[in-house]
């Protein structure tokens, strides 16, 4: 009684989809979707999401960048803090040095000094020994006459000359 | 003849495929507002919310919703570039529209008491056979007579090139049939066999247990499905593309 496609008691008999009865319309309002849906994507969906895409592609390499250019100033800093460190220890030796030859020619001036002084003092020294000693040969000549005169005097009085005595003990004295 | 052959059980597994006018009305016009109008109407809608609405903040980090925009996206654009090359992203924009409409069209037609737009082999046919058309005409244009090389094939004995022509010829044209049964059969098959199972529970009382299982299954098992025969269509007319872009084998 039932008929291949067609309504039964308000239910379906066979395939719906096989019903020409409604093709058109579902062809009609299909086309009329599928367009509407690809003027969705390809104006507004799709160029926007590439966008987005884009601009995080672009926003990573540019921080991929800006981190490379950090390394490769906190390798300058690093060099930079190198040479500093080099400068100043040839700076620390080089004031060393300095002070060192600075204090060896104080050093030195005031040995010379104190050299000049001894020899000065000394050489004084040697003068005053001389005159002293000189002196004492004088005082040695004068008691040996005195002396030599007293003895003649009071072994032989007559033959007390002092003048001659005198002479007799210089000339022993320098013989 | 379905109603006789159930019986008592009262299962109608194909009344949710009916086209009915929606606003009532005995005349039919092409141009009537029926059920199925209703879902391209919401298929629209969600694919608005889905793609437009949902990167509307265009987060550099990006949103949960927006990330699914961008995940699809991503998606069909790597689909395209990895079967039809470089060349095949020009027509990127068709390629996602027919992506997008047919996953959506499946998801929503999973919900209870929906129409499955794709379910119907007229709406399934016209994808396909635009598909096939656009595909012909941009090989002939591309590459003219040179294009039917793809009929001709080089690196077989040559004895053997005319059994080839005919059996490429034949698969050729037979391509809008299976690209568009394949749709619209297993959108059809896993609605009717869930309303099968959903007439046997209503039949069975305490014994409905089995079958409310079984219905819970195959609905894991037609989420998967509504989801890979979008991706299947999708990745078909990637490769038919790809012919009508590089037509020697």
């Amino acid at each position: 009684m039932a008929s291949e496609t067609g309504q039964d008691g308000g239910h379906y008999v066979g395939m719906p989809q096989l019903d020409p009865e409604f093709m058109a319309t579902q062809v009609f309002w299909l086309v009329v979707a599928l367009v509407v849906i690809y003027f969705i994507l390809a104006k507004v969906a799709m160029p926007r999401i590439e966008s987005i895409i884009a601009e995080r592609h672009g926003a990573i390499a540019r921080d991929l960048d800006q981190a490379a250019e950090l390394k490769r100033r906190a390798e300058e800093a690093e060099v930079a803090y190198q040479q500093a460190l080099t400068d100043a220890r040839a700076e620390a030796q080089r004031i060393a040095a300095e002070a060192k030859a600075e204090i060896q020619k104080e050093l030195d001036a005031a040995t010379a000094k104190a050299d000049a002084e001894i020899a000065a003092k000394s050489a004084e020294s040697e003068g005053r020994i001389a005159e002293v000693r000189a002196s004492a040969l004088e005082s040695v000549e004068i008691v040996a006459k005195d002396t030599a005169v007293e003895i003649i005097a009071a072994i032989m009085p007559a033959a007390a000359d002092k003048a001659a005595v005198g002479k007799a003990v210089t000339a022993r004295l320098k013989g | 003849m379905a109603t006789e052959e159930t019986g008592g059980f009262n299962i109608h597994p194909m009344d949710q495929f009916v086209v009915k006018p929606l606003f009532g009305g005995d005349e039919l016009h092409w141009y009537t507002v029926t059920n199925q109008t209703l879902w391209l109407f919401l298929t629209v809608v969600v694919i608005v919310l889905l793609m437009v609405v949902s990167v509307r903040g265009r987060a550099m980090v990006p949103t949960r919703s927006q990330s699914i925009a961008e995940v699809i996206y991503g998606f069909v654009r790597k689909m395209i570039e990895d079967i039809a090359g470089q060349e095949g992203l020009k027509y990127f924009p068709y390629i996602f529209t027919l992506f997008m409409f047919i996953l959506v069209a499946n998801v929503i037609g999973l919900l209870p008491k929906s129409f499955t737009t794709t379910s119907h082999i007229v709406v399934t046919g016209v994808l396909a056979m635009a598909v096939f058309i656009s595909v012909t005409v941009l090989g002939f244009v591309k590459h003219g007579l040179g294009f039917l090389k793809l009929f001709w094939i080089g690196s077989a004995p040559l004895p053997l090139r005319p059994v080839l022509l005919i059996i490429e010829v034949i698969s050729y044209f037979v391509r809008p049939l299976s690209h568009s049964i394949r749709l619209a059969g297993n959108m059809m098959a896993g609605h009717a066999v869930i309303k099968v199972f959903a007439g046997f529970a209503g039949a069975m009382g305490l014994g409905a247990i089995a079958p409310i299982f079984a219905i819970v299954a195959v609905y894991g098992l037609e989420t998967l499905v509504v989801c890979i025969q979008a991706y299947v269509f999708t990745i078909l007319t990637c490769v038919y593309l790809n012919d009508a872009l590089h037509p020697g084998h």
